[in-house]
């Protein structure tokens, strides 16, 4: 285990790090060391950005009968050599788009308050980077170590909608503004829930640290039944209500409301052309990496193996992959579900994820006392953990769900 | 509370004071000025170039003002200069979705002023044409009622892939996919072959297929049930009195249906069912649709069984150069909005010296503002595309 631990591959984004700033001068060596670090996960996430929205057009377009971009290659260049026409598979698509929003003229609004509208798409972009500073990317891959690094990560989260707000309020235009309200609403109510899901995590592996809260999650039984939180009755319930604040907190469907596109044309960002919108956009997609990024930390074993027989593949992979999983259920839940109404929206928060997070919080606790149950005992503590959940889970998603329910047509006689 | 609602009338507003219901959350001098929303013409879900004026109080809509006539073409004047035959096409690009009924509405009012027959393999293509267009527009509504709803664009593609196959089949008919020009005073303008009615009865018999995975998807979702029950409730008097008709009407749970009422064409010799509604909500109008689609599918299964060998043209029927005895004719059908009707007055010239539509799209739009009414703007959406408008009828 430890061999695997310590194999090169593991240690190579390191050791290479560490090669390049032997190279400088002793006083530059700490500025590089970090500035390395930081470039690093520009570049990656940056990338990781621009093939996610390839993945997602094309991943939507298989949803929906087509095909998706898959035009966009290299002039005269194949990655198959013998196949000239070769079009990349539509690959090169998100650098076709980067040029066309740079090169695409810039409107501000004669009455939009120029200093806001221009800051928004800066502090969304640089507050949705900041929460990747304390994602464990590996097993020795985390660019700050920080013992307060869930609380840092939302605090950086949630700053984000703050620039949403910015953008709708300076655009001096009606949707933005009506859009920019919804986005607080939604703020609001779901940062708690959000919060609240991983709580039980923090309860259970007692640490804020998120590499701790990852190692707590390095056993299997039997070898092949890994120990991630998600696969305990509090742990699933957590993550579902995560994975819905989630999708919530960066506005994706069928939480879109503040770009809704039917209702608001494009919400907050009716006014923004050019590379400014593309900005939003990219902050979007930075704040669902991250997201993800967490959920797959926190409930789903970050970078640890599924089973102690794949120990030996290095664990940035597994991190990436499991990010990829997350992101690809993102977008197929935008294929296919609608949006909701925003006091449907808020009704949800308010009377059924912080409920069911704030029980799940105590399920956490019963969860973390009975830790030396064991034999028969240990059915008992599952069967009542789950209980605690499923219970209420049912108990008030019927009383919400009332009256709404497919119903019977007669035909006239 | 109910102290009488202060200050709406020192809030500048481009249509006056407000007037009839007018619903707010709060009443108080705190709670500030209305916000006033133009949503289009130029808007993704007004489906064409059509504006709703909208005073929202947060998101609550208190008031609503639609204002149509972008796309007026002086469809009716036109057609007063020109011959009969002539403004055939021009009805084609009244409701651009179902071209084939609404040139069948505009023939039967011809062969009523004419006193034209028309023979019977004629009269059930007119049927299977009318039919397979409500399925055409049926689920073009449905589609677009998702999209309104906030689906990206899925359930519209699962449609649009659908309405293809049908478009496709009109094409092959009529050689256009949407301005078909196909029926004629006295028959229809082209004979299927064989190959092309066979081709037509695989697709219908698949078509259910398609509604049973549309259903699956969609109906029994809770946001899509959340989202449209009890929204936009439409009382079935105030619709009555309105003029309402068709599936908006039936939704309200009145039994009208002028396939039905007046049995034009050959629609008595067919079995099928009208469903009704008994809320009157968007969900009502959303299930109508699809309950419509099933039983066109049973009548169009019937219509391919029964349709005789023979012309499809009155020998005797002239083929241009009409020119009607003095008097009038108005003959409506059933249409996928509802009541489509011609009304034509001849004084014996070549032209009709008076021609009318009754479009009704228009007319079911009429009540929109009472149906949004405190709902949302989210809502007012929804509503606008349950009651399904195609811009070409409402400005004419």
């Amino acid at each position: 285990m430890s061999a695997a631990a310590d194999s090169f591959l593991e240690r190579a984004p390191l050791e290479l790090r560490d090669w390049a700033v032997q190279l400088l001068p002793a006083p530059l060596q700490w500025i590089s060391h970090h500035l390395i670090t930081i470039v690093a996960v520009l570049a990656v996430f940056g990338l990781f950005f621009a093939f996610t929205t390839v993945a997602e057009r094309k991943l939507l377009g298989r949803l929906q009968n087509r095909l998706g971009p898959n035009r966009a290659g290299l002039p005269k260049f194949s990655i198959l050599p013998w196949h000239i026409r070769h079009k990349l598979f539509g690959l090169s698509q998100p650098f076709a788009d980067a040029v066309k929003a740079l090169t695409k003229e810039d409107i501000v609004p004669a009455a939009a308050d120029k200093v806001l509208h221009f800051l928004a798409p800066v502090v969304v972009v640089g507050f949705s980077l900041m929460t990747f500073a304390v994602l464990p990317f590996g097993r020795n891959l985390i660019p700050v170590e920080l013992d307060a690094a869930l609380l840092y990560f939302f605090a950086a989260g949630s700053a984000s909608e703050l620039a949403i707000f910015m953008a709708g309020w300076s655009s001096r235009n009606k949707y933005s503004l009506l859009a920019a309200m919804r986005a607080l609403a939604q703020l609001i109510s779901y940062e708690l829930p959000l919060i609240l899901s991983v709580v039980p995590v923090v309860l259970v592996a007692s640490t804020l640290s998120t590499s701790a809260i990852v190692q707590a999650q390095g056993a299997w039984t039997f070898g092949v039944l890994p120990h991630w939180f998600v696969f305990t009755p509090w742990g699933f319930a957590g993550f579902i209500i995560f994975l819905i604040s989630a999708l919530a907190e960066s506005n994706r469907s069928p939480f879109d409301l503040p770009e809704a596109e039917s209702e608001l044309v494009a919400g907050h960002l009716t006014e923004y052309s050019g590379f400014k919108y593309a900005l939003f956009f990219m902050a979007e997609y930075f704040g669902l990496t991250a997201l993800s990024g967490l959920g797959v930390t926190v409930f789903l074993g970050g970078w640890q193996a599924p089973c102690e027989l794949l120990y030996w593949v290095p664990s940035y992979l597994w991190f990436m992959g499991k990010l990829i999983l997350m992101i690809m259920l993102f977008i197929w839940v935008r294929g296919t579900l609608l949006r909701l109404r925003i006091d449907q929206l808020t009704r949800l928060s308010w009377q059924f994820l912080v409920p069911l997070a704030l029980l799940n919080v105590g399920n956490a606790a019963f969860w973390a006392l009975t830790a030396q149950w064991s034999g028969p005992l240990q059915l008992v503590r599952w069967a009542v953990s789950a209980a605690i959940v499923i219970v209420p889970f049912l108990v008030i998603g019927r009383s919400l769900s009332a009256g709404y329910a497919p119903r019977t047509y007669r035909y006239a006689p | 509370m109910n102290s009488p609602a202060p200050a709406f009338a020192s809030v500048p507003s481009p249509f006056g004071a407000p007037s009839g219901p007018t619903v707010r959350a709060v009443h108080d001098q705190f709670h500030g000025d209305l916000l006033e929303v133009s949503m289009g013409p130029q808007h993704p879900s007004t489906h064409g170039v059509f504006r709703m004026i909208a005073s929202l109080d947060g998101e609550q809509i208190v008031k609503l003002k639609p204002v149509f006539g972008y796309l007026h073409r002086n469809h009716e004047k036109i057609a007063e200069n020109t011959s009969y035959l002539a403004s055939m096409p021009y009805t084609d690009r009244l409701d651009y979705l179902c071209s084939m009924s609404t040139n069948w509405a505009y023939a039967l009012a011809v062969e009523k002023l004419l006193g034209q027959s028309v023979p019977d393999r004629a009269q059930y293509l007119r049927v299977i044409l009318a039919e397979m267009t409500r399925i055409v527009n049926h689920s073009c509504l449905v589609g677009f009622l998702f999209n309104d709803l906030g689906t990206s664009f899925t359930p519209l593609l699962y449609a649009f892939r659908e309405r293809e196959k049908f478009i496709d089949l009109f094409e092959s008919l009529s050689g256009s996919r949407m301005m078909c020009n196909y029926q004629r005073f006295g028959g229809c303008r082209v004979d299927p072959t064989p190959e092309w009615l066979a081709a037509a009865r695989t697709l219908i018999e698949n078509f259910p297929r398609f509604l049973d995975e549309y259903e699956r998807l969609l109906t029994g979702n809770e946001i899509m049930l959340a989202r449209t029950q009890g929204i936009g409730r439409l009382d079935p008097a105030r619709a009555v009195n309105a003029g309402i008709t068709g599936p908006v009407l039936r939704a309200s749970g009145v039994d009208y249906d002028i396939r039905k009422v007046d049995a034009y064409g050959f629609y008595s010799r067919f079995d099928f069912r009208v469903p009704l509604g008994d809320h009157g909500d968007t969900y009502d109008r959303y299930m109508l649709r699809i309950l419509e689609m099933r039983e066109s599918v049973k009548i169009l299964s019937q219509a391919f069984r029964d349709i005789p060998a023979g012309p499809i043209m009155d020998p005797k029927a002239k083929q241009r150069g009409h020119r009607p005895k003095a008097g009038e004719a108005y003959a409506r059908i059933e249409g996928p909005k509802g009541e489509l009707g011609f009304y034509l007055l001849s004084d014996g010239g070549p032209n009709p010296y008076r021609y009318r539509v009754r479009p009704p799209s228009l007319i079911n739009l009429t009540l929109l503002e009472e149906m949004c009414l405190g709902h949302t703007i989210a809502d007012s959406v929804v509503i606008l595309g349950s009651i399904d408008i195609v811009l070409g009828e409402v400005d004419r």
